[in-house]
Parts: structure tokens; C-alpha cells; sequence
């Protein structure tokens, strides 16, 4: 198989594992965004890869050949540094033809292919500075530049949207996936921000103290979070969790949370107590009041794009977020919100981990 | 007021510093009558025959003729000298990169070690120095003296670079490693001219001190190999003390790490500010 395949790649320094044993497949032209705190692992899993970290253990398979004994030099990866890491006594056009003059390609192809890349990413203007002339913006672009120019089989990019400001990095977000499809190379995308993961990943990979806790394509992350964590972390406004108990009543199976008493079509047998996820989106607002509403005391008001995000107390006294088609509402105002039956998210009150409750198929493609 | 209080102070410095040298140039140009008489006198008819008997060898004095051989021992000079520091940079230099790049055991201790050299007085070694060097046939030769200098220059070298490799971000050479070059390649095109300006400073500053040293060549050569801070001693002779010969051979001696240190400067200054990962 091309691309990248780790197999039970793990990380210890010294008596600390910086990185458990890892499995992980990623296809040419597919992007899989490295998610996590700081701390998680994700830098570490990046330089295990690249060949910078000789307490790397496990294999590493990048275009079909294993290559974990391998110095960087042979591991055909582009990789850009979250610090940038030009070469400061170069020009920008020497940093980014470093990977070819490695080859000891013709000059004139050089010539030709830096060209060409810098004018995709806008940057042949400041070809002939050096580093420390150069904008954050433009350090970016010619460390991305040097990464992605030797079209290598595997591109690793730690946080490259990190040191840069809001504005450009809005716009790297949107030019982003044109550029890693064009580079068809198994792309490793480390970032902390939510947004980031959510627009560029096929799939998103989360890691936690050394751990990866989920891997998934970005909306299966959102719809079915493997935990209350992940759940936290994807998603703004975030998601509400409530204490929730199994109350059945009459043969169907009924769960009360915050005043309401919602049916739902299954729960795994023994759960009494559980915590209950609604997305601030999956809360239906109803004219008036009904068993299966929350009745919530408006507290404060944001309108957010095309939404109404408001913050409420239901009645026994839990914090709500719901986020309502555009209206207007006022605080001290009572809402009916209806949680939506299908979007119900069950976790385990002690452990926070998801529970599958009504939907095996589901399940199946995760 | 500041401004002014500080002008005298640099001023008072300045002179303290500067005078004495000042005044051995003037001394160079007088002979020796000129330089006792008293009081002092800025006036006088200067004369090249101070440099003009370094230079032909020869110094009259009213005892005889004396054989002198100041240029030679300005030569050997230069030889150690620059020898010692190349031999230093040689080793010391990648040495200092191991230092800073990888964590092996007693690696501290090694690197304390060598900078220990630096605190024993010379003459401690010496006897014992001396000793081995007529065992070892060292006695009397560049070779033998170029190593014991190794006990200034290296660990000053190993020190002070080892200070700039640490300084650098590793992550330049992995990233110059990243796009396909051996880690000899990055070492040699990466880390070699980013810490270029603390190696010259390294070097000079271990050529300046191997240039003053005394005692070693005092004990350990004769006289066609010692440098010129031994051969000054010639100067002290029967008849009397040479001070326009001594102060000619001072500003002779002084000449070639002067220009050295001026040669150097923009080295030392470039290069410091390269802002090399984000700002």
C-alpha cells in the first residue's frame, strides 16, 4: 500500500511513554488532522515518523517499504516546523529548494519548481530575503514551500497555523485542502484548534496523554464523541451534559433529566444513572410546555451568525446552552426545548465514555 | 548631567586602559637615553633604531654588539599560535556539538574535566610536564609545545562554541535532515555557519591567550622555539635594561593579534542577530 502505515508505533523516554502503541493507516491524498491538548503527543508522533526520535519503536511503512531503522533523509517525508525551522543564513528560495538540492537535481528544474511553488503560495516576491526579512505569514508559507516541494510520499505538518495571525490563518484554512490534495501525499496535520480538525481532516485522529482515544472522519467525531472529553472539546457552543436516571414507566423505557421525561427507543440493560449529552443544536424549541420539554429560564443572549445561542436554568437548577434558529428572546423568559431523540448521547456517569444506546449501526462504522 | 558624568567615566577608563599603550609606542620611537632622562618629555626627535635593530638582529649597546632574535621568535609565535588554535578548533569544535546535541554518560564530566585544565596554576604541571617531555623525546619541540597549549585553547573553545551550538534550534537541522541531507551535511552547512560567529570569537580569544603565554615556553623550549613573550627576556641584559628595544618589540608583538581581532570584528558582530525560528 503507498501512503503511511504505522504499526504499533510507541514513544518512551526514559520511564515515561510518551506515545502508546499506535496503529494508524493514512492514504495518499488523504488528510488526517493529529488532535489534542498540549502534551498529547502529537509532536512526538510527528518526529517518530520523520526519523528524529531514535527512542521511536515499532514499524513504520511509508510507500510499502518498512523504513522505522531509516535516518530522516530516507523517509521521503516533507515535514514543516511548528517553529518554522528556516534555515536562517539562507534565502527563502535556498530553504525551499533544500529537499531538491538534496537530490542534486539540474539547477534549472530547481529553478522551475520553486518558482512554481512559490507562486501557488503566493511568496515569489520575497524569494531572494532571507528568513529574518520575512513576515510570520511569509516564514509560514516558505517553511510549508520546503515541505511540500519534493512531493513526498508522506507530509507531516505540526501546527503550521500556530505562529501566524487570525486573519492569514482563516486563509490558509480555506486554501489548505486544495493544496494537500494537490500534493497527494498522506498528510499529517497536528493542531489544537477544533476548527482546524473539523475543516481539513478526512478524518480526525485525537490523542490523549500518549493515547489515541478516537479516529474518525470529523462529523462521526461530532455525532458520536467516544467521551464526555471529546464531546467538550468538538463543538461551540459546547455541549451540555446532564446528570440523567432510567425511569420506565408502562413497558417504555424513559429517561428524566432536568425536569423533562424523554422515551427513547433503547438504553443498554443496568444503566440507571448516566450522564446525558445534547448538543446546544439538537434542543427543539415548542410553543408551550410538554413532558418531554426542558422548561428553561433564559439567563443570557448571544446571537451568533444565522443562531440564537442562550444560556438557561431549567428548573433543577442545571446550566443549558441551546443554540435556536434566529429569534428573539429575551433573558428571564421561559423556553420549551425538546431534546431531539435521535441526537441523544449517553455516557457513562463514572468513566465519561459513550455508551450505544439506540443506534448499533452506528456504531458498526465507527 | 548623566551624559557628562558618564563621558569622564568612559574617558577615565579609556585612558587607564589605553595610556600605557600609548606610551610604549612613543617609547618604541626613543632611545634609551631619551626614555630615562627626567622629567619625561613628550618632545623628542623620534628614531627607527629601535625596530632597525630588531629587524638586522644586531643591537648595539655600550657593552658589544648582542645577537638577538627577536623575528624569530615572533615567528614561532605565529607558528604556535595558530597551530594550537587549529588543533583546538579541530577538536574542539565537534566536541562542543556532542556536548550540546546528545545527553551520553559522563558526558558532564568529561566537558568539566577538560574545562578543569583551566584552573590549575601552570607551574603545577609543570615539573611534571617537563619530566615526561625528556621521556617522551617532546622536549624542545612545536609539536610538544602546540600540545601542552592544548590545555588553554581547547577548553576555551569547547566551552564557549559549545555555549553557541546549544543556542541553536535543533529542529534546523532536523529540518535540513527532513529534506534529505546525512546528518554530516547538516552539521557541516547548517550548524557549522550558524554558530560560525562564536567559533571566530572562540578562536581568537583562545589565539590571544596562547599568544601571552609565558611559563610553558619558558620551561619546555629553548631558545629558536620560544614565542616572544619569552624572547622579551633578551632585552635585560648585562649592561643594562633595552626599554626602546622592549617597547619596539611590544608594539611588534601586539601587531598581529591587533589585526587579527580587527579582521575578526564583523564576524563577531554578523550572524548574532539571524532570527532563526519565529521572532
Amino acid at each position: 500500500m503507498s501512503g503511511l502505515r504505522l504499526h504499533r508505533l510507541s514513544v518512551r523516554f526514559g520511564r515515561s511513554l510518551a506515545l502508546a502503541p499506535l496503529d494508524l493507516e493514512v492514504a495518499r491524498g488523504e488528510v488526517v488532522v493529529i488532535f489534542g491538548p498540549s502534551g498529547a503527543g502529537k509532536t512526538v508522533l510527528l518526529r517518530a515518523i520523520a526519523g528524529l526520535l531514535p527512542e521511536a519503536e515499532g514499524e513504520i511503512w511509508i510507500g510499502g517499504e518498512e523504513l522505522s531503522a531509516q535516518g530522516p533523509e530516507r523517509r521521503r517525508v516533507g515535514m514543516a516546523f511548528q517553529n518554522f525551522a528556516l534555515y536562517p543564513h539562507l534565502t527563502a528560495r535556498e530553504n525551499i529548494a533544500s529537499p531538491l538540492r538534496a537530490r542534486r537535481l539540474p539547477p534549472a528544474e530547481v529553478e522551475a519548481r520553486v518558482g512554481e511553488i512559490a507562486a501557488l503560495l503566493r511568496i515569489g516576491h520575497v524569494l531572494d530575503h532571507l528568513p529574518r526579512a520575512l513576515s510570520n505569514g511569509q516564514k509560514q508559507r516558505t517553511a510549508l514551500a520546503r515541505a511540500l516541494i519534493g512531493r513526498p510520499e508522506v507530509l507531516l505538518l505540526d501546527d503550521p497555523l500556530r505562529n501566524v495571525d487570525a486573519k492569514l490563518r482563516y486563509e490558509m484554512r480555506l486554501e489548505f485542502p486544495r493544496l494537500l490534495r494537490e500534493s497527494r501525499a498522506a498528510t499529517l496535520f497536528v493542531t489544537q484548534d477544533y476548527r482546524e480538525a473539523m475543516a481539513l481532516g478526512d478524518r480526525v485522529a485525537i490523542l490523549r496523554e500518549g493515547r489515541l482515544v478516537q479516529c474518525a472522519p470529523p462529523a462521526e467525531i461530532y455525532d458520536h464523541p467516544a467521551d464526555t472529553a471529546i464531546a467538550r472539546l468538538f463543538g461551540d457552543p459546547p455541549i451540555n451534559l446532564l446528570p440523567a436516571a432510567r425511569r420506565d414507566e408502562g413497558g417504555r423505557i424513559r429517561v428524566t433529566v432536568a425536569g423533562a421525561a424523554l422515551d427513547v427507543p433503547a438504553l443498554p440493560p443496568g444503566m440507571a444513572h448516566f450522564r446525558l449529552g445534547l448538543r446546544p443544536e439538537a434542543l427543539i424549541p415548542l410553543p408551550t410546555a410538554a413532558p418531554e420539554a426542558l422548561s428553561v429560564r433564559v439567563i443570557a443572549v448571544t446571537p451568533l451568525h444565522e443562531r440564537t445561542v442562550i444560556l438557561g436554568h431549567a428548573p433543577d437548577g442545571s446550566e443549558i446552552v441551546a443554540s435556536l434558529p434566529r429569534r428573539d428572546v429575551v433573558p428571564g423568559e421561559i423556553l420549551h426545548l425538546r431534546p431531539d431523540p435521535a441526537r441523544l448521547l449517553f455516557f457513562d456517569a463514572e468513566s465519561g465514555e459513550r455508551i450505544a444506546a439506540h443506534t448499533p449501526l452506528a456504531e458498526a462504522v465507527s | 548631567m548623566r551624559k557628562v558624568l558618564r563621558a569622564l567615566a568612559l574617558g577615565a577608563v579609556l585612558v587607564f586602559f589605553l595610556f600605557p599603550i600609548f606610551w610604549i609606542v612613543l617609547m618604541s620611537f626613543q632611545t634609551n637615553e631619551q626614555i630615562l632622562r627626567l622629567p619625561p618629555s613628550l618632545l623628542f626627535t623620534p628614531t627607527l633604531a629601535n625596530y632597525r635593530a630588531l629587524i638586522s638582529g644586531h643591537l648595539v649597546t655600550a657593552a658589544g654588539v648582542l645577537d638577538i632574535t627577536f623575528l624569530r621568535n615572533l615567528g614561532n609565535s605565529v607558528l604556535l599560535s595558530t597551530a594550537s588554535v587549529l588543533l583546538s578548533l579541530l577538536l574542539g569544535v565537534p566536541a562542543a556539538y556532542a556536548f550540546a546535541r546528545f545527553r551520553f554518560r559522563l558526558g558532564e564530566d568529561i566537558a568539566f574535566t577538560l574545562l578543569s585544565f583551566r584552573f590549575a596554576p601552570p607551574l603545577l604541571v609543570l615539573l611534571p610536564l617537563s619530566l615526561y617531555f625528556q621521556d617522551l623525546g617532546l622536549n624542545d619541540t612545536y609539536a610538544g609545545l602546540i600540545w601542552v597549549y592544548q590545555l588553554i585553547c581547547l577548553p576555551l573553545i569547547l566551552w564557549i562554541v559549545r555555549g553557541y551550538f546549544e543556542d541553536l534550534s535543533p529542529d534546523i537541522e532536523y529540518a535540513y535532515q527532513v529534506d534529505g541531507h546525512s546528518w554530516g551535511q547538516a552539521f557541516r552547512r547548517i550548524a557549522l555557519p550558524l554558530a560560525g560567529p562564536g567559533i571566530a570569537a572562540a578562536g581568537l580569544l583562545a589565539f590571544i591567550f596562547a599568544w601571552n603565554n609565558f611559563v610553558f615556553a619558558l620551561i619546555l623550549a629553548s631558545a629558536d622555539k620560544q614565542p616572544v613573550t619569552v624572547g622579551a627576556l633578551a632585552f635585560v641584559t648585562a649592561s643594562g635594561i633595552q626599554y626602546g628595544q622592549i617597547a619596539a618589540a611590544i608594539v611588534l608583538s601586539i601587531l598581529p593579534t591587533l589585526a587579527l581581532a580587527l579582521y575578526a570584528q564583523r564576524w563577531l558582530v554578523e550572524g548574532l542577530s539571524l532570527g532563526a525560528v519565529k521572532g
